[in-house]
């Protein structure tokens, strides 16, 4: 049959072409640039834009930062070495870096106490913000804020113990009364804890020490951006439970707890900080017995307690009312009281979908802590603008200053989200 | 044979306060209100006595005397004669403006940089990504103050604007930023400016009118009309022609050095400049992040939809995008102008007189009524605060979706 055709293929190639060059290489650093810098007339303009802001922003930055003069005692000294070069003077950093960090008062032969503490915190935090670590290490995250109050504030060590001692024995009597009623085991807990702190508090008096261990320091030595830390921590870890307590109030049935807690949510979002504070600073010490003498920290301490409780009230309500139905429902029919509900169902679930949340009130409340600087704490930035500034051989040296305490909060803001973002993706089950 | 018996009627016995539901929650309602009273009549005993050790009373009566104090930038009339009253009034005025201004402009970063992180343009997202991140982590305490010093401490002295060949010249002749604040040329209204001014008022709402006229038109008979260019001629042209027909009645006064410092014009302080500089560029960061979110927010789905339909970009964005990214923005985007007001207490660290430094701040230290003045300026805020959750509220039940 192949002849059949053999008249109409006019023509048959006999040889083979030359080959085609390759088609344009696809890919590599040019095409990126094109697909990503200038696809279109617009975005080629905005990315001109953009390299001369960025030139600009690099070439005013640049010489002063790489310039800078880290060895000079005061400001004239700096001066000199530049000789009218552009640079910065770090050197306010490195002479004045424990004033930065530990404030003006604390004493300085004890500068390794806050060091440890800080060290030993990443310690106590890394099982709770790692879950496969092992559990076992949970132990020390519960002795630490003990530890670290000791080590912080110094004195006689009979006080930390006692409290911790306190804390177990209620701990224990709770421990053995859940299965029973939680109602009973908590009431049980808090008052076994509070004969053990009264008894403590008696012999603790008796064997108070001629000379402590660790030097007492008082609060309002403590100063710089270790302040800030301890606020920011102390506030955080403190209002979490009770932010849970008013979120489940204010969800709660019994019109009188739930107006109670809706008051007080309402009234803390509904005014500044800085009110608040005010009101720790001028205001809360007429609330307490007359002689108490609570000191300013612990006063700050409250009010800034009051404060992220709220809002982590607010974002725990969020996850609560995120939580279908179905998940009370069936708690419900399994014939599991509230109390039991709540923990073993409902709030595992609620506080995963709050944790962005929570992180971000968190974060927050700890660059909010710079408004203690306001009632003349001396936070990082009360002692940049108190002490450093005002001395004369540091007057002037504002940007040095000011960039320092910005990388510092950068660096620990920035951490902590990140962490929450790793962690969201790490406690993801909904099998995207 | 059986018969039916009412189940024995259980007594009330008082174990049935804890153990039966229907008792239960009156029990712990009335715990609770009892915990509650307890605390409110400790605290308050100890006020009492804590009163009467420093023989102090509670008493409104400083709000009428003289503050005896000045204050630099004021919106409404004042003396340092003036009542401590008419001082927190002035307070709230000027917290309210620096608010007002810091919500208009964080609006504008914040949407600005929101689109322009969506963008496809590598350079310009990662930079945009840079500011957000940058700002958003630093405390807005940090940045006031950084604005503030470049208000204060990097721009030149009105005595640089002076001489022959000045080290400082203004700009366009009629801007001068010194380091005492800026001074921006201000209005001179002659006669006949009120019929300027109600002649753009009736402009605009000419525009709406004409706007609503072509919707209407459109949706009736599917005609299109114009929008753009008769809505800038009815916004302009009968103002215009008023104001050359009447004289030129609306003159600028020009800012010029007389003596030491910059006279007429309109000054703005370095530290409202900061203050609103630094609350805007700071909760534009937030903005950003919710545009960002809102617009994400809005699925593919709905776009693609909307191009299926034949409709072109730009009314895929108007008609389909927009409305509902708006339900996602708005509602955080409130809260965030909740946070600038509140922000704006931090005004007394750069001396700028808002209800806190007024009221909060120089009262209380002047006459010691720390718990009068306190209560008085939680007040105000709450009021505010109150007032905009209230505004958010109906909002939100206005836009919610509603299904089935």
């Amino acid at each position: 049959m192949s002849d059949t055709h053999a008249e109409s293929i006019a023509f048959v190639r006999e040889s083979s072409l030359p080959p085609a060059a390759p088609p344009e290489k696809v890919g590599g650093p040019f095409k990126w640039v094109k697909d990503n810098l200038f696809p279109t007339w617009a975005n080629a303009i905005l990315t001109i834009v953009a390299l001369y802001f960025l030139y600009l922003l690099l070439s005013g930055s640049l010489p002063w930062l790489l310039n800078g003069v880290w060895n000079a005692s005061s400001l004239s000294e700096c001066r000199e070495i530049l000789d009218g070069a552009t640079g910065a003077c770090f050197s306010v950093i490195s002479e004045r870096w424990h004033q930065l960090l530990f404030g003006f008062k604390y004493p300085s032969d004890q500068y390794w106490r806050p060091t440890l503490a800080l060290v030993l915190l990443f310690l106590a935090v890394a099982p709770v913000l790692f879950i496969d670590l092992p559990r076992k290490l949970l132990i020390f995250t519960g002795i630490y804020p003990f530890l670290a109050f000791w080590l912080i504030w110094g004195g006689p060590i009979w006080g930390p113990v006692f409290a911790l001692l306190g804390v177990i024995v209620g701990y224990m009597v709770y421990a053995r009364l859940v299965h029973n009623s939680f109602a009973k085991a908590l009431a049980g807990g808090i008052v076994a804890a509070a004969i053990v702190w009264y008894v403590g508090g008696i012999i603790g008096d008796a064997l108070r020490p001629a000379r402590p261990l660790l030097e007492a320091v008082p609060s309002r030595d403590l100063g710089g951006f270790m302040l800030n830390m301890m606020l920011g921590i102390t506030c955080v870890s403190l209002s979490l439970p009770i932010g849970i307590a008013l979120a489940l109030g204010r969800q709660s049935h019994l019109p009188i707890v739930k107006g109670i807690c809706v008051v007080f949510i309402e009234f803390v979002r509904g005014v500044p900080l800085i009110t608040l504070l005010f009101v720790a600073n001028v205001m809360l010490a007429y609330f307490f017995p007359p002689g108490s003498g609570v000191d300013l920290f612990i006063r700050v301490v409250i009010m800034i307690t009051m404060f992220s409780s709220a809002y982590i009230a607010e974002v725990i309500r969020g996850g609560l009312a995120a939580l279908p139905k179905g998940q009370y429902e069936a708690a419900d029919s399994l014939g599991l009281d509230y109390p039991q509900a709540m923990r073993l169902i409902i709030l595992p679930q609620a506080l995963k979908i709050s944790i962005p949340g929570i992180v971000n009130i968190a974060v927050g409340l700890f660059k909010d802590t710079t408004l203690v600087s306001v009632i003349s704490l001396f936070d990082i930035i009360g002692m940049i603008r108190g002490p450093i500034l005002a001395s004369t051989d540091w007057n002037g040296v504002y940007w040095e200053l000011f960039l320092f305490a910005s990388v510092l909060f950068f660096i620990v803001c920035y951490g902590i989200s990140q962490y929450s973002q790793w962690l969201e993706r790490r406690l993801a089950t909904d099998h995207r | 044979m059986t018969t039916l018996t009412d189940p024995p009627k259980e007594s009330f016995r008082p174990s049935m306060l804890l153990s039966d539901t229907r008792y239960r929650s009156i029990t712990f309602q009335v715990i609770a209100l009892v915990l509650l009273i307890a605390a409110i009549w400790y605290l308050g005993s100890n006020l009492a006595a804590n009163l009467r050790a420093a023989g102090l009373n509670i008493s409104f009566q400083f709000l009428n005397n003289p503050a005896g104090y000045d204050i630099n930038q004021t919106l409404i009339p004042y003396t340092s004669q003036s009542s401590n009253l008419q001082a927190a009034w002035v307070g709230i005025i000027n917290t309210l403006l620096v608010s007002f201004l810091a919500c208009i402009t964080a609006t504008i970063f914040g949407v600005i940089a929101g689109v322009l992180r969506l963008s496809n343009n590598w350079l310009v997202r990662k930079l945009m990504a840079g500011y957000v991140e940058i700002f958003r982590n630093i405390p807005v305490l940090i940045w006031i103050l950084i604005i503030y010093t470049i208000m204060t401490a990097a721009m030149p002295a009105p005595s640089a604007f002076r001489g022959d060949d000045p080290a400082s010249s203004m700009m366009l002749g009629s801007f001068a930023f010194t380091n005492r604040g800026v001074y921006i040329p201000g209005p001179i209204w002659g006669p006949g400016s009120t019929i300027v001014v109600a002649t753009f008022v009736a402009s605009v709402i000419g525009v709406f009118a004409y706007r609503r006229y072509a919707t209407k038109l459109l949706y009736d008979t599917g005609r299109l009309l114009p929008m753009l260019w008769p809505s800038v001629v009815i916004l302009l042209v009968p103002t215009i022609v008023m104001f050359f027909f009447l004289g030129m009645p609306i003159g600028l006064d020009y800012p010029a050095l007389k003596g030491f410092n910059f006279r007429g014009g309109i000054q703005i302080g370095a530290p409202l400049i900061a203050l609103w500089f630094a609350l805007s560029i700071y909760t534009g960061a937030f903005i950003a992040e919710n545009v960002r979110a809102g617009i994400q927010a809005v699925s593919k789905g709905q776009t693609e939809a909307a191009a299926a339909l034949g409709l072109r970009s730009g009314r895929i964005m108007n008609l389909v995008v927009l409305p509902q990214a708006l339900r996602v923005i708005i509602p955080p985007l409130i809260s965030n102008y909740l946070n600038i007001t509140k922000n704006s207490s931090l005004a007394i660290l750069v001396g700028y007189a808002d209800i806190t430094a007024t009221l909060g701040g120089i009262t209380l230290n002047q006459t010691g009524r720390a718990i009068e003045c306190v209560v008085l300026l939680m007040l105000f805020y709450l009021v505010i605060s109150l007032g905009i959750s209230m505004v958010m509220n109906v909002y939100n039940n206005a836009t919610k979706l509603k299904e089935r």
